[in-house]
């Protein structure tokens, strides 16, 4: 069972967020969006979302440099794993406060409005609490993490994410003796990836980024749908 | 080809194309996107079609199917071309009609035939045993059973049913009441056929076979002005709306054209970029007000006093300090103004009396035919005593003579208007008229001058037959006296002086009005010398803001008098515009024998809905207001102090006013009894009725065996929208829980009626069946005991005129009936058949006798020149023409399907015609059967056309009319050429060949043909415009003088003080008594209830439309000064109730400066079913605008038998005003939505049981 679910359910769960997203981005274009219930109700949302997404996004970019950075760099960089771990446990517990917070905003406000509560969705409302239930059993792990503080127990982790990654076999076996609140974190860390496709959490993949590097033009012209007549309006003919 | 492969283009150039310095871009993405919104839009088909019941507007609109639904609709565009110079009438339409498809697919929509639970539950068990007929029959003579649906109406419970049972409880139910009761009994209402025909056909040919009443429609919704036909003899006909754009000057009055004709209101914003200046007269800033050059805002309910004194402004400047010639010319041709008057003596005083006839005089004058009917003037030429041509009496027993040439006894005359002009009088006298100034409540200015005003007035004295000397005048010496303009006549009551404060004076108008006496001069100043300068091109545009008034045909008289002392009256461009739910039903004379079924027997049973729903629903046990109150001061004397339900019963046995249920006995028992008793029809019920033996059923209207049994309602929210005293229906016609708060006569201890029996106790759930065909769950269908589903106006084939255009156009089916609904021609047609099915177990072929009024455009228009009461033994009773006819018609019950789908065979043999003309019609017969096929089954309609679908029922109406067939049409013509004696037919001779098929309208929208059933023509020349062919063709109105008939002489007219236009103030209806104002305590005002035309539905249809409820609060609303509101304690969007002791309603107040002080709007129609909380007078969930209401009866109304004062179906008879009530508003403690189901125990307490 726990070489099931954490050694094959990543997979799973992986293939199914990849080839799920893919199929809902082909199949269902205009189902690709962020369903924001702001046009219902402002109040509450503005401050609940962004520091939901701000304590997430954290976290989301610390779980992912922390897991999947080799140890060599850290070794390298002469961070030892307590000084990581500690660091781990501030920022992401800074973090994990913050989206706690923004979180339950959201979901209260969610719940409350009987219009928004109307058009929400299964997968909405179930998909903000599972992210709320990660979010609890994930700032669990820290009063785990605060009894040993040498950071050992951090590198099973990323020992176990990177050999997944790198489809070695045996990462189940790096973690069997963590304390069950690391793995119950990791499972529903994992179900996340799995319901990915289903929810609005597709919404991260279009994030508009670019904005950030390239300037829009003010007036945005379609190119012709017809290629074979040039380009576009502006291109004279040959 | 794939989105995500297209975002995989890493390897392509980032650089997009740039333009505008770089500001502008050029992307690359995909496109395919796109495609969703070109196929948002696009569709499978585009279908013709309409909006097919009580809006006027007439737009045609193309229906979008998409995968076998109805998606959307759009105005259609391609209406045939006006001439040259004239703006085009695309576009049609508004957001009410474009709203139309939410209806077809909405939770509103009945899917199922569907039946009130209890009914069901009692009639299945019934039906385990018993025939339907049978069971029926138990079902009624249970009064436990009975009452166990009758009392549940209104309170949910219904259960799906199918088409069979449901059919089949109503055939039985009508068979049951035919043989028990007398077909009368079954009455059916469904209103205005012109918008769609065939539907409203299906019903009434059905009712009209079986020999149940058809129930009008235009005088109970009160927007039948009577002033039309007191003046005209003609219903309404008014200038189609594209003549607006020829007028000079434009009056709107009390008519909010943007927000209520608003396809209509392009031609009026247009005309005015033309030039033409506008006027408008309301009393709120209303959406028309912003159009005005000037606006001018009456005190409601007094434009009388506003229009008489714009008269007194336009008599003293055109007609008297200077004669406009073209105004004279007019007056003398086409008016009654020369016309004699003889001058009665009464207490030693004169007024004035009946017109003089050919008859007073010795050898009545030399005319042999009908001399008591033709009016008589002086002659300017000779001086001599003539009788011109074109007096009704002209028109019936002779032929050439019944025309507007000036001549008399084939010599040319001109009539003398005044003998005030060269001295040509014999004396000056003093004339007495009422004034009814002094009666205004205390909500209206009251004048301080007396109520007879005594006015000089220049008279010729004449000898008579019988040797009396009398004095007569002319009406247009009378018609200025009354006006109070001083003609140097001397006298206390007459005035040069428009400042003076004297009764119809600009001044004194300023009082009543507080419309300054400046403003109402200048108008009037305009209207007439732009009609001067135009030759009539003066136009009013006038609505239900003055016709939904007690007193409305002085509002409306007051008015017609500007326009015909302006000769503005038969003008392109001028004239008399009402658009009030007025009808055009072009092609009449063809749709008459679908609709009353006169192809297999005739008469039908015609009733005017207005005395029938006031007896019918007990409002008459409740009246207020006496006659005496109304009565003029100088009535001559008699018997005039009664109530006004007694008015009705003498109106209804001296034959002027029809009567349902018609007899007390079963009229199919009469017919074996006089079968028996060997004597003809007439001769044994005269006997019978003289005897006493047989009694009429208005009588006795609470007697069980005068009820109404089964009602049919169609095309029609009667309980929700028209149904004036709305909770007097529900207590006593439907027996369910109401809001009734007053008492009736009996317990208040007031004066009853003397002719109407009085019963102590009132009945309560007359009716033993209410069925209610509709697409919509209607607050009429909450209350019925069987709902039908019909087709709405996109699923069904029919055909669309109004009078606000020339055009003729389709409703077609764009997708099939949706769910389980029909069409209403299906449905009465599967009716018909299961009827046929069952009534033979009780009814065979069975000898009805129809009563049938005197009726306008008969001979029996001329049967009473005097008023004389058989009952009082002034007279005998004489059939036709003392009282009303009686005449046997053959009812084949189990052939009825038959007769119902087939076109009989009495077209053939009678013919077919209208308005008093009468044409041979065996060629367009015989047409029908080679369009529609004739009819191969063995049995009594094999051989002839076929109508079995709704297409072949349109094709019937258009290969019939003269408006559709052009051969029709000249052959019309040329009948009326006979009674005119002049040539008519080269109006229609161009169109000869023109025949409308159904086809051709679903193609375009086609102009119709000139037909003498109109009085405008269809032609390059000019636009339609009603009177036209009058003043053009010098056709004769259909009055007494022939002429416009503004003095009415008729008894009733004289004792009730409208011979003359008067203002009338508003009347006392008492409805805010001390018992229902009890919380005086908290702060309230006394508001006068208005109900006009609102802008987010057409009546209550798309008042319960989801897209229109978003436009607007979304529920019931009144409207409200800020004062007022104030005053109350109310701020915007409060909840109010608003009661009198008919009683209550809730609704949310809105709060605007556009209401004047003292009023309270409610836009009429607003659904009960939607956000209707309980109101916490009544206990019940807060009623409707007509809560409030009660319908009340004007005598006048009620003349018949007197030239245009004679019945017509939808044409003349009472009307339901509602506009003089009062209501108290206060804000409502709390809003209880009232969501749990009543109990059993409270149903029973409730309903008085």
């Amino acid at each position: 069972m726990h070489n099931f679910i954490f050694g094959i359910y990543p997979y799973i769960a992986i293939t199914v967020m990849i080839f799920g997203s893919i199929a809902r981005y082909e199949t269902a274009p205009f189902t690709w969006k962020t369903s924001s219930s702001q046009l219902l109700r402002r109040k509450q949302l503005v401050v609940g979302s962004v520091l939901f997404h701000i304590g997430v996004l954290t976290i989301f970019v610390g779980h992912f440099v922390g897991l999947l950075t080799p140890i060599q760099v850290f070794d390298a960089l002469g961070i030892s794993h307590g000084a990581k771990q500690m660091m781990a446990i501030v920022a992401g517990g800074i973090a994990g406060v913050m989206a706690l917070i923004g979180g339950g905003m959201l979901l209260q406000r969610r719940m409350s409005d009987p219009r928004i509560r109307a058009t929400s969705s299964f997968a909405d409302i179930a998909i903000l609490m599972l992210l709320l239930a990660q979010l609890v059993v994930g700032m669990g792990t820290i009063l785990v993490s605060l009894q040993h503080l040498d950071g050992y127990e951090m590198t099973k982790f990323m020992s176990w994410a990177q050999m997944i990654l790198t489809f070695r076999s045996g990462a189940a076996g790096q973690i069997a003796d963590v304390a069950i609140v690391f793995k119950l974190h990791i499972f529903l860390g994992l179900t996340i990836f799995l319901v990915f496709p289903f929810t609005r959490l597709v919404h991260m993949l279009s994030a508009p980024v670019r904005y950030v590097t390239s300037r829009p033009g003010y007036q945005i012209m379609r190119s012709r749908r017809d290629k074979s007549r040039g380009k576009s309006p502006h291109t004279p003919a040959e | 080809m794939s989105h995500l492969l297209d975002r995989l283009n890493f390897f392509q150039s980032k650089e997009l194309e740039q333009f505008s310095d770089g500001w502008g871009q050029v992307t690359r993405e995909n496109r395919d996107w796109e495609d969703v919104y070109r196929n948002r839009w696009r569709h499978d088909k585009v279908v013709r079609s309409t909006h097919g019941v009580n809006c006027t507007g007439s737009c045609s609109w193309k229906i979008y199917v998409k995968s076998g639904i109805v998606t959307w609709e759009t105005q259609q565009t391609d209406y045939p071309r006006t001439r040259a110079g004239i703006p085009n009438h695309e576009p049609r339409g508004c957001a009410r009609g474009a709203s139309y498809s939410w209806y077809l697919y909405s939770a509103n929509r009945v899917k199922n035939p569907l039946i009130r639970g209890k009914m069901m539950r009692a009639w299945r068990s019934l039906r385990k045993t018993l025939t339907p007929i049978q069971a029926w029959t138990k079902l009624q003579n249970d009064p436990i059973l009975r009452a166990s649906y009758v009392e549940s109406r209104g309170m949910g419970g219904f259960v799906r049913a199918d088409w069979d049972e449901a059919t089949e409880i109503i055939a039985a139910a009508n068979a049951y009441t035919a043989k028990t009761y007398g077909p009368d009994r079954v009455f059916g209402f469904s209103p205005i056929p012109a918008m769609s025909m065939v539907s409203y056909a299906a019903g009434s040919r059905y009712l009209s076979l079986m020999g149940g009443t058809c129930m009008s429609f235009y005088d109970w919704y009160c927007d039948l002005p009577p002033a039309s036909p007191q003046t005209w003899g003609e219903q309404t006909d008014v200038p189609e709306s594209a003549d607006w754009y020829n007028a000079g000057f434009l009056l709107l009055w009390g008519s909010n054209v943007p927000q209520t004709r608003t396809p209509d209101a392009h031609f009026y914003t247009e005309v005015r970029y033309r030039g033409t200046k506008s006027a408008v007269i309301c009393p709120d800033y209303s959406e028309a007000a912003k159009f005005g050059d000037i606006w001018l805002a009456p005190q409601q309910g007094t434009d009388a006093a506003l229009a008489m004194a714009m008269g007194h402004v336009i008599l003293r400047e055109y007609h008297l300090d200077r004669q406009a010639p073209y105004f004279e010319d007019y007056a003398r041709k086409y008016t009654d103004m020369p016309m004699l008057v003889v001058l009665d003596e009464q207490d030693g005083k004169l007024v004035p009396g009946r017109m003089l006839r050919a008859d007073d005089f010795k050898g009545d004058l030399g005319e042999k035919n009908n001399p008591d009917w033709k009016t008589v003037a002086f002659d300017e030429v000779t001086g001599n005593v003539v009788v011109p041509n074109g007096s009704i009496g002209f028109r019936w027993g002779e032929e050439g003579k019944w025309n507007l040439e000036e001549r008399a006894k084939k010599k040319d005359v001109k009539l003398r208007l005044s003998h005030i002009l060269e001295d040509d009088f014999d004396e000056i006298v003093g004339v007495d008229f009422p004034f009814f100034g002094g009666q205004a409540t205390e909500n209206f200015v009251k004048c301080d001058h007396p109520d007879v005003l005594t006015r000089n007035v220049t008279v010729k004295k004449v000898k008579l037959a019988d040797g009396r000397d009398v004095l007569v005048a002319t009406v247009f010496d009378l018609f200025c006296a009354n006006y109070g303009l001083d003609r140097g006549l001397g006298g206390k009551w007459a005035s040069k002086d428009f400042a003076e404060d004297l009764p119809y004076t600009p001044a004194w108008a300023e009082k009543i009005t507080g419309v300054s006496a400046d403003k109402i001069i200048a108008v009037a100043r305009e209207f007439a010398g732009n009609a001067e300068k135009t030759e009539g091109k003066s136009m009013v545009i006038l609505g239900a803001g003055l016709n939904h008034w007690y007193h409305m045909d002085m509002n409306y008289r007051g008015i017609i008098n500007m326009l015909v002392m302006c000769g503005c009256v038969g003008k392109e461009g001028g004239g008399w515009a009402h658009y009030v739910g007025q009808e055009k039903l072009r092609p009449q004379t063809g749709w008459q024998p679908l609709a009353f079924a006169l192809d297999w027997n005739r008469p039908p049973r015609h009733m005017n809905s207005t005395s029938a729903w006031y007896a019918h629903s007990d409002q008459w046990r409740y009246e207020t207001l006496s006659a005496g109150e109304i009565l003029s001061p100088t009535a001559p004397k008699g018997d005039w102090d009664i109530s006004l339900i007694d008015y009705n019963i003498q109106a209804e046995r001296m034959g002027w006013l029809p009567s349902a249920p018609q007899l007390k006995t079963n009229p199919l028992e009469v017919a074996k009894a006089a079968k028996e008793s060997g004597k003809p029809i007439p001769e044994y019920v005269a006997e019978q009725l003289k005897s006493g033996d047989l009694e009429m059923s208005c009588e006795d209207p609470d007697a069980p065996e005068n009820w109404p049994r089964n009602l049919f309602v169609w095309r029609s929210n009667l309980l929700g929208s028209s149904g004036k005293g709305h909770e007097y229906f529900l207590k006593h016609l439907l027996g369910t829980q109401h809001g009734v708060l007053g008492k009736d006569l009996g317990e208040e201890g007031r004066v009853k009626p003397t002719e109407a029996k009085w019963h102590d106790e009132a009945p309560k759930g007359k009716l033993d069946l209410l069925v209610t065909i509709d697409f919509r769950m209607s607050t009429t269908c909450v209350y019925s005991d069987i709902v039908l589903p019909t087709a709405s106006w996109y699923e069904k084939d029919d055909l669309n005129t109004s009078d606000m255009h020339p055009f003729i156009h389709p409703l077609q089916a764009a997708v099939d009936p949706a769910y389980e609904s029909k069409s209403d021609w299906e449905i009465f047609k599967a009716i018909a058949k299961k009827f046929s099915e069952v009534a033979p177990e009780i009814l065979g072929v069975e000898t009805d006798i129809v009563q049938l009024p005197l009726l306008h455009d008969t001979p029996g228009e001329l049967a009473q020149p005097h008023v004389k009461d058989w009952k009082k033994d002034e007279c005998d009773l004489i059939p036709g023409k003392t009282a009303p006819n009686y005449v046997a018609v053959e009812r084949d019950y189990p052939n009825l399907y038959k007769k119902f789908t087939s076109i009989g065979p009495l077209l053939e043999k009678l013919g077919n015609g209208g308005k008093g003309i009468n044409w041979n019609t065996e060629v367009e017969v015989q047409h029908l059967r080679d369009l529609n096929g004739v009819v191969t089954d063995e049995g009594i309609s094999k051989g002839q056309p076929k109508l079995n679908t709704a297409i072949e029922a349109a094709e019937m109406i258009l290969m019939l009319a003269p408006e559709t067939n052009g051969e029709v049409a000249v052959k019309a013509w040329h009948e009326l050429e006979k009674p005119t004696g002049r040539q008519h037919a080269h109006l229609a001779e161009g169109a000869h060949h023109t025949k409308i098929r159904f086809r051709d309208v679903a193609a375009q929208p086609r102009k119709i043909i000139s037909s003498p059933t109109w009085s405008g023509i269809e032609s390059e020349e000019v636009c339609y415009n009603a009177g036209y062919t009058n003043v053009h063709e010098l056709i004769p109105w259909r009055t007494l003088t022939g002429r416009q008939q503004l003095y009415q002489d008729h008894l009733w007219m004289r004792a009730f003080g409208e011979g003359f236009v008067s203002y009338r103030p508003p009347v006392d209806l008492k409805t805010i008594t001390q018992a229902v104002n009890s919380d005086e305590g908290q702060p309230h005002v006394v508001l006068n209830f208005i109900t006009p035309h609102q802008k987010w539905g057409i009546h209550s249809t798309y008042s319960d439309n989801l897209m229109m409820l978003t436009l607007n609060r979304g529920g019931p609303v009144v409207w409200m000064s800020e004062i007022d509101a104030k005053k109350a304690g109310l701020v915007d969007n409060d909840w109010i109730e608003a009661y009198n002791t008919n009683g209550a309603l809730t609704a949310r107040v809105v709060v605007s400066q556009r209401i004047k002080e003292g009023s309270l709007f409610m836009y009429h129609a607003q659904e009960k079913i939607v956000n209707t909380p309980g109101s916490e007078k009544t206990g019940h969930r807060g009623g409707i605008h007509n809560s409030v209401t009660r319908a009340i009866l004007k005598p006048t109304h009620m003349i018949g038998g007197y030239a245009q004062l004679s019945y017509g179906f939808n044409y003349y008879g009472t009307v339901g005003s509602n506009r003089d009530e009062f209501v108290i508003v206060r804000k409502m403690k709390n809003v209880d939505w009232m969501d749990t189901p009543v109990s059993e125990a409270t149903t029973k307490v409730e309903a008085g049981t």
